[in-house]
């Protein structure tokens, strides 16, 4: 009946994760409780959980992310207290846990903090900056949303029902084969992945029409802020290489339940080869996390020095590059799995050319910067932040490109060091400064500078504290995922970075706090304008937050920052467009469809892990009943009459107008 | 949401690039539309498809260039069901298409042909051994 689940999976005689469960499970209670007392439901359900507005489901994604951020934080806190406590000791971690902690910290850093933490962005930003109403298909985006969470929430299950895999974050076969990992835990990782995977396809489909098809009228291509440039390479890179993920995956999960030998080490299979596809899909993916970010920083680089963007031809070329290249370097992952010169040489070098792409791209920031009226707002900092560490962390990774060099420093904490150089400060310091900079957007206030600024300071000190000494422990020959460290000489190295995690504590509860300020003291930050940063592409042109809608007329796009033209003229002009005849607006109905068939997607999931047929049966139909129903709907849009667009965008108008009189550029 | 095609509609003739995505009508004038168009390449893909069998079991091609043959004869199936059943032309509205085709197959030649490459090269170096040598190794 309930396949091979039984009292057996709870683990009972583990007082940490069993403890960490009932945390989170008493925190979740209370939260339910607290929203059914005040009688949120209703309000939740229509206006969050069933929207298909692309800037409620971003801001969704976002939400998620940050829970994830700080579930994958805590992995890691205790992998460094681990490493320290377990210097000629066993530490507090038994080595299956220990297994367990690092491989959850990596899926759920990139699969479920870092992808949906740019990926909400995206949702927010991108239909704001084109100038128009949503996202090309809604629904989906809403499915796409929720698919992801079920790929979440299944990993959390893992916490207190069975086991998380012990593999590491990319399941190596064989070790991930039923021979050597008889449990669920590589099961977690394969159903969870593979559901939140089709959300993340789904994204890529949706947002690369959005972006090819969707434009304001006359954005031209080259008309496109870069950071809908840099969405549509990370987009294209999504639907390009998760097909190879899912395939990958989809073969080592027939090994595992049909006695499949793609990898095994048996009967023809060959390992190998899923190391060679799985990075087939790992290096582009590492682009996908990135990219966006590019984008962010180059709006932040441009607003905060009052210019336009240094080069954004060349930008694009850059961006382009990338994406293409991107699919050429991922031997890189496995030079020392055993081919020949030729190859290492040429995938090689390719990783090296790659690094021009980024290189343009960091000069084209700085001569972004060079010349113009640079403010110090939180974002920017964050920004400064990124470009110093990010060119370090990038000139260790040129040096892991030269395949002799990878000889020594292949699976050491050099290389760990490397690749949390990179993505800590261009992929979560990138998410950082946006959504401090697209905060006031969303929310209609901005964050606290002061605790942001504290909060930044502290998690750079921090980050460097962290990974300098691994750096220095990688070069004197530690390898990655120790339980436990004999060796004297890398002692006071790991007491550092173990002082530095704490130092990164304090930074997330800083940014917590500033949350918290921020929402408290909202009315004092209040942003009634639209437009706090003296922005320059569209997104600044609506108010704060945007209506349903986004922009009550369509806006013509004349250049390549059509909102600084319309602001440069209003201010000589002393006016503010007066727009007379509002047309009606169609806009998409509300849908559960998202919601439940996540429902069943982790029904599906959780009945496949556990073997139980009949609930992934009841899942599959119920799923499939949920897409023909919304398949057969009768109507998909509700119109917003035009005397209501007009009554929300003279509103709109008179603010902007009254902000226009009492102009001033920002100090 | 089909707003931007509308809107655009209304004042002046519709800019293709702006039209929400199925909004596009084919054209009568156009080569693979309608269902005449959709007739032809059935027609025109079970010919193939035909040619290959005959190709593969008579006598009638040279052997040697069987399997030459039946690359060719798969190349032009492709190119039939991209023109007859997905509308690839080379008008100005189908750069995008043409575009996503292309890179499409950048990418499916790049990882195969990589990945034989890459595997290629692992059994060059990691040859299959006798009992015998693998008990020499250090």
């Amino acid at each position: 009946m309930l396949g091979k689940l039984d009292w057996s999976a709870i683990p009972f005689d583990q007082p940490i994760p069993l403890g960490a469960a009932f945390a989170v499970f008493l925190a979740a209670a209370a939260v339910l409780c607290w929203i059914s007392l005040k009688g949120y439901w209703p309000y939740l359900w229509s206006e969050w959980i069933t929207s298909v507005d692309h800037k409620r489901i971003g801001v969704m994604y976002i939400v998620l992310a940050m829970l994830m951020l700080l579930r994958g934080f805590v992995d890691a806190i205790m992998m460094r207290t681990q490493q320290v406590l377990a210097i000629h000791g066993p530490g507090y971690l038994p080595p299956e846990h220990y297994d367990q902690i690092f491989s959850a910290h990596g899926t759920i850093m990139i699969f479920f903090a870092a992808m949906p933490f740019m990926i909400g962005l995206m949702n927010f930003v991108v239909p704001l900056q084109l100038g128009i109403r949503d996202v090309a298909f809604p629904t989906l985006n809403s499915v796409s949303f929720w698919l992801t969470a079920t790929g979440a929430l299944l990993v959390n299950i893992s916490l207190v029902i069975g086991e998380f895999a012990r593999t590491g974050w990319l399941p190596y076969a064989p070790l991930s084969e039923t021979t050597y990992s008889p449990g669920v835990g590589v099961d977690y990782y394969l159903w969870s992945i593979q559901i939140s995977g089709v959300g993340t396809l789904l994204t890529g489909v949706n947002l690369v029409t959005t972006i090819l098809k969707m434009r304001a009228p006359g954005m031209g291509y080259l008309r496109m802020p870069m950071f809908c440039w840099t969405s549509l390479a990370s987009n294209l890179l999504i639907v390009a290489a998760f097909p190879i993920l899912t395939a990958t995956l989809a073969m080592l999960t027939l090994d595992r339940y049909l006695g499949f030998h793609f990898f095994t080490n048996e009967a023809g299979g060959n390992q190998m080869m899923f190391v060679n596809l799985i990075w087939a899909w790992g290096h582009p993916e590492v682009y996908i996390l990135v990219l966006p970010a590019f984008g962010i920083f180059s709006e932040i680089f441009s607003t905060f020095s009052s210019k336009p963007l240094f080069g954004y031809r060349s930008m694009v070329a850059a961006t382009m590059f990338i994406c293409i290249v991107s699919f050429m370097v991922w031997l890189h992952h496995f030079f020392t799995m055993g081919a020949g010169a030729d190859v290492n040489a040429a995938f090689g070098i390719a990783t090296s050319v790659i690094a021009v792409g980024t290189g343009v791209k960091i000069y084209n920031w700085l001569f972004t910067m060079y010349g113009g009226r640079v403010r110090f707002d939180t974002p920017m900092l964050w920004a400064l932040a990124f470009v110093t560490t990010f060119t370090i962390g990038g000139m260790t990774g040129v040096l892991l490109a030269v395949p002799p060099a990878d000889f020594v420093l292949h699976n050491s904490l050099f290389l760990v060091a490397h690749f949390h150089n990179v993505i800590i400060s261009g992929v979560l310091f990138g998410a950082f400064a946006g959504f401090t900079y697209w905060f006031p957007k969303a929310f209609g206030f901005r964050l606290h500078e002061g605790w942001g600024k504290a909060a930044f300071w502290v998690t750079l000190v921090g980050y460097m504290l962290v990974f300098v000494p691994l750096y220095i422990v990688g070069l004197l020959g530690m390898t990655r995922r120790l339980q436990h460290i004999d060796m004297d000489l890398w002692a006071p190295w790991l007491v550092v970075a173990a002082f530095g995690v704490l130092v990164m504590i304090i930074g997330a509860a800083l940014q917590i706090m500033q949350l918290v300020v921020s929402i408290r003291h909202r009315d004092k930050l209040r942003d009634e304008t639209g437009d706090p940063w003296d922005g320059r592409s569209l997104e600044w042109s609506t108010s704060s937050p945007p209506p349903a809608f986004n922009f009550a007329r369509l806006p013509h796009v004349e250049n390549e920052e059509p909102y600084w033209s319309i602001k440069q003229r209003g201010i000589k002009e002393q006016s503010a467009e007066t727009e007379t005849a509002y047309d009606p607006i169609e806009m998409p109905r509300n849908s559960p469809t998202g919601f439940v068939t996540a429902f069943f997607s982790t029904l599906i999931g959780f009945a496949l892990i556990w073997h139980i047929w009949w609930l992934a049966i009841v899942g599959f139909i119920g799923a499939y009943a949920t897409f023909v129903v919304f398949a057969w709907r009768d109507h998909g849009d509700y119109e917003i009459s035009a005397d209501e667009v007009a009554r929300i965008d003279r509103h709109r108008q008179a603010a902007q107008l009254a902000w226009l009189r009492n102009w001033e550029r920002p100090a | 949401m089909t707003e931007v095609g509308n809107e655009s509609g209304t004042s002046e003739t519709p800019d293709r690039r702006d039209s929400a995505p199925g909004e596009e009508r084919i054209t009568e004038h156009e080569m693979a539309g309608g269902l005449s168009g959709y007739l032809l390449g059935f027609g025109l893909a079970i010919l193939l498809t035909i040619a290959s069998f005959l190709a593969a079991q008579t006598n009638l091609i040279y052997q040697p260039a069987v399997i030459s043959a039946l690359v060719v004869l798969a190349v032009a199936q492709m190119g039939v069901h991209l023109v007859f059943f997905l509308h690839l032309t080379t008008g100005p509205d189908n750069t995008n298409n043409v575009l996503a085709l292309a890179f499409g197959v950048l990418i499916v030649a790049l990882v195969v042909l990589g990945s034989v490459w890459i595997m290629a090269h692992l059994d060059q170096n990691m040859a299959a051994m006798t009992a015998h040598q693998a008990g020499a190794m250090p």
